[in-house]
């Protein structure tokens, strides 16, 4: 099995260690990924602000870099929710069927991490080792557009040393939603502040979610508040173990 | 210059000029259940009262009795077709006005469904039950439902009515949740709904 | 005399005024937590809920998509049935109906069933051009219209005012439009519900003419349907000679048993409950029943302009259940009225633009971003309506309507980013840059962005460059 791993933009220029975490956690799992160097962005954030003709150029180096390929990893539920459900809307708009053709075939082919890791490597313990008290929010892209369900909550229950403490409201969207957080700024800062006083209020050291866009918001309004709580991205956590804790 | 009718028309055929899409057919899902199935009844007569309206189940030969004492003091009203003999009560001709119903201060009806699932009395306003006003003007209403009246869901009930009536369906007294969501009873409707059920006329007991 | 939202301002500052108010934030949250845990209960209780939701839509979008059909049959039941039906294709057309046949009456007031139509064309006002008063008997709508206030959610217009607020505008206000509060009123729900029962009363008993909308219009019966908890709504519907009904294009279900995934769906998404205290349904006139005079009239006022968007036509399945207000984090914290429209919220996001059109409304372009695309809309929608991707949509046509012209600085960098992100060396190149750019936007806030929240630190590597000088981890990680 061909296994490409799609970083994301906002991975590969802000966290890297995500998608290093990403690597090591898959070899560990005897998976070999490659990262096809032509890769850029999925093109979101030109879609939800309704650049669609922008999108296309994307959406053309997406489909180069990623065709051929049996599985897309991305740790990302937001970025996999594009490549999965907004891509076709792109390449209609572009009135190239090759495009579209191309899309139709690598869409399906899109997994979320924890949707790679449940359903196609088929394992839920991921012999991680984290020894910290953690609350998990599910991000409304990996919660709603991709439907990921109880998976990345049953990946962390089987890390060994972990204390999962439930964070009320985790269903609430956090307020990022790309350009909303800077279009309608203090709308999301307030949704950021409630997401940030549950977070506070259920004790833990550490919020995981599966898209470091969310944790990027809640974690700027976390440190704002020097609240002490960290973010740390849900492939951080599964990667790491006895040997390499963080 | 087009008449709006036509013009309407004529929009709503260019705006699906060019649509491909099919209708999808796709009919509710539906419970089946046996008829005169006595849980439904037991259902039945708990979503009305979840409504806190007053359910009371009865025989028929203590219907009438159930009724007196059920009735609040001043005037009853009752339709000219209402099988169930209410003494004094005056017997609708359609000819009060609403301010005259205002000074009534009760209504007897019969009902033609009752729907277990959501607990709700569907009035159909023939003889049995009467013209739609006397069972909205007066505050309080006795609303008698045969146990064989009771269906199991909204199609079940669907299925019955007959589209070509009026008709009233009455979950519990009437409630408002406008201020601060919550829920108040009794606010221009009848605030006290009152529900007899009783055994189908056909049986003897 | 209700306010109207004309010149409201766009979205991202209207609702700024609204997050600043403490109050309203309180009573929103409290009101849609109540009213999400109502919902969420009495759904859990329907096994087969989805499949009810997809009946539901199937209704909705069949009606739709064979409109001319249905409304031609509409149109010649309710005649049969002995109703006169209208046309209006626009709110002035619908307004000169309804104040013309109440003048064929020489009737100064009307008594109104709370409908979301009416107040799309603002019937009210236009009626009190006309020297009618048309007098709103839903509470919430009575509250409303009482303190001059502008309805903020579909189904609990008044949910921004608590219970104190509502004394304050029952005492202050009622005397001037009828029968007033009486002295020792209280704050109490049940003495403030007890007042307008009052209030209202005399109104009920001497109206002449009445107004509605309709909840659904069921084409091959002729039968329009309310659906209500009040008994206000029963109150105008049975009481004066003529009843006059408002009723938009898109209320058209096929068939009679149409209504049944529609009865099941609405009440457990509007106020929560297995089925709401009244509903109401009548075909034309009842002889020695209600109404002797029945009029409907079929209104369109941009209904066929949604109807033409290939996307955005699943708005019209709307059934005003107001559930995607009460689960929508946006409208949890701004409120209604910062939407401008009678229609806040999701559905008022993507139905606004669609009534309406793009491209010559600063408020109305703004509607469509009014959104973290969270999704919990969607989810709850009884008919289904994808309102994240027509809100994506209508995003696309408000740029597509401002192309051409001078620029947006928005414009600018989203095509500055499509050329970057053409070229992975294009975007490299500039990850090199991300830890300047960082340490400018911390340096040179505060920004949108900065205003409330701190910026992550950037990293010393992009990934693609730790990737190609460890090909991938395998060698010397230092």
């Amino acid at each position: 099995m061909r296994v490409a791993l799609m970083v994301t933009c906002i991975n590969d220029a802000l966290y890297p260690s995500t998608g290093q975490a990403v690597v090591r956690l898959l070899r560990r799992l005897g998976v070999e990924v490659e990262f096809p160097q032509a890769q850029t962005c999925c093109g979101q954030p030109m879609v939800n602000t309704g650049y669609l003709d922008e999108a296309v150029p994307v959406l053309r180096t997406f489909v180069d870099a990623f065709a051929g390929y049996d599985a897309v990893v991305t740790p990302s539920g937001s970025c996999a929710g594009s490549a999965r459900h907004q891509h076709s809307i792109v390449a209609v708009r572009s009135g190239d069927e090759a495009l579209q053709e191309a899309v139709a075939e690598i869409a399906p082919k899109v997994y979320e991490l924890s949707e790679f890791l449940v359903d196609v490597l088929g394992v839920t313990d991921v012999g991680a080792y984290y020894p910290h008290r953690v609350t998990y929010h599910p991000t409304c892209h990996s919660l709603r557009m991709l439907g990921v369900g109880d998976r990345p909550q049953r990946l962390l229950e089987a890390v060994r040393g972990i204390r999962l403490v439930g964070l009320p409201g985790a269903d609430e969207c956090c307020g990022f939603g790309g350009t909303f957080a800077v279009k309608n700024a203090d709308t999301s800062i307030a949704m950021g502040a409630d997401k940030a006083r549950h977070i506070r209020g259920t004790g833990a050291e550490i919020v995981v979610a599966g898209d470091n866009s969310c944790l990027t918001h809640i974690g700027g309004v976390l440190s704002r508040q020097r609240s002490g709580v960290r973010t740390v991205h849900l492939a951080e956590i599964l990667a790491s173990t006895e040997e390499v804790t963080r | 210059m087009t008449d709006a009718r036509s013009e309407i028309l004529a929009r709503v055929r260019e705006a699906l000029a060019g649509s491909t899409v099919d209708p999808v057919e796709t009919s509710a899902p539906r419970e089946v259940h046996p008829v005169a199935n006595p849980e439904l009844v037991d259902l039945f007569a708990e979503r009305v009262a979840d409504y806190r309206a007053v359910v009371e189940r009865c025989s028929a030969e203590d219907l009438e009795d159930r009724i007196a004492a059920a009735l609040p003091t001043g005037q009853v009203i009752v339709p000219p077709g209402l099988s169930i003999r209410i003494p004094d009560a005056i017997v609708d001709d359609g000819t009060l006005t609403a301010a005259r119903l205002d000074l009534i201060a009760a209504v007897v009806t019969e009902a033609r469904v009752g729907i277990a699932e959501t607990g709700t009395i569907v009035l159909d306003h023939t003889p049995d039950q009467g013209r739609r006003a006397i069972s909205l003007v007066p505050d309080t209403h006795i609303c008698v439902v045969r146990e064989d009246q009771v269906v199991a869901d909204v199609p079940d009930a669907i299925a019955l009515l007959d589209p070509s009536r009026p008709q009233t369906w009455i979950s519990g007294p009437s409630a408002t949740s406008d201020i601060e969501l919550d829920r108040v009873e009794g606010v221009h409707g009848p605030r006290t709904l009152h529900v007899l059920i009783t055994p189908p006329r056909d049986v003897i007991s | 005399m209700t306010g109207t939202f004309v010149g409201m301002p766009v979205f991202p500052e209207a609702a700024r005024e609204a997050l600043a108010d403490s109050q309203l934030r309180h009573n929103l949250a409290h009101a849609t937590s109540t009213i999400r845990a109502k919902r969420a209960k009495v759904v859990a209780e329907v096994p087969d809920w989805e499949e009810l939701r997809l009946a539901g839509a199937a209704v909705k979008e069949r009606a739709l998509l064979d409109l001319e059909t249905q409304l031609v049959r509409l149109e010649e039941t309710l005649t049969a049935n002995g109703a006169t039906v209208h046309w209006a294709r626009d709110a002035a057309e619908a307004n000169a109906i309804v104040a013309g046949i109440a003048k064929a009456h020489a009737a100064t007031e009307v008594v109104k069933v709370k409908s979301m139509v009416t107040q799309e064309i603002g019937l009210n006002e236009a009626l009190a051009e006309e020297g009618i008063a048309a007098w709103e008997t839903d509470l919430a709508e009575l509250i409303v219209q009482l303190g001059d206030d502008l309805p903020s959610h579909i189904l609990v217009p008044a949910i921004h005012r608590n219970r104190a607020e509502i004394r304050d505008i029952f005492r202050s206000k009622m005397g001037a439009a009828g029968r007033p509060a009486p002295d020792d009123l209280t704050d109490e729900p049940a003495v403030l519900a007890a007042a307008a029962r009052e209030h209202l009363r005399e109104k009920f008993l001497r109206a002449k003419v009445g107004v509605s909308g309709a909840n659904f219009a069921v084409a091959e019966t002729g039968t329009l349907v309310v659906v209500e908890s009040e008994g206000n709504g029963r109150m105008c519907l049975t009481l004066p000679d003529v009843l006059v009904s408002v009723v938009g294009i898109e209320k058209v279900v096929a068939r009679w048993e149409d209504l049944d995934p529609m009865l099941r769906l609405l009440p457990r998404s509007s106020t929560g409950e297995r089925m709401n205290p009244y509903t109401s349904m009548w075909s034309g006139i009842a002889p020695g029943d209600g109404p002797q005079e029945v009029h409907v009239v079929l209104l369109d006022n941009g209904r066929t302009r949604a109807l033409a968007d290939e996307v955005g036509r699943q708005a019209l399945r709307c059934i005003r259940c107001s559930a995607c207000l009460n689960v929508c984090p946006v409208y949890e914290r701004t409120g209604g009225h910062a939407y401008g429209s009678v229609y806040p919220g999701p559905i008022g996001a993507i139905l606004n633009p669609l009534l309406k059109g793009v491209g010559h409304d600063d408020q109305i372009d703004s509607l469509p971003y009014a959104s973290s695309l969270c999704g919990a809309c969607f989810e709850v929608c009884p008919v289904r309506i994808d309102i994240p991707s027509v809100l994506v949509d209508q995003r696309a046509q408000v740029v597509d309507a401002h192309r051409g012209g001078v620029p947006k600085p928005e414009a600018m960098a989203m095509k500055g980013a499509a050329y970057v992100l053409k070229r992975s060396r294009r975007l490299s190149a500039l990850e090199r840059l991300t830890g300047l750019g960082m340490r400018f936007a911390r340096r040179f806030g505060p920004t949108a962005w900065t205003g409330a929240r701190d910026l992550p630190d950037a990293p010393g590597e992009s990934f693609r460059d730790w990737w190609q000088r460890t090909d991938g981890g395998r060698k010397d990680d230092a």
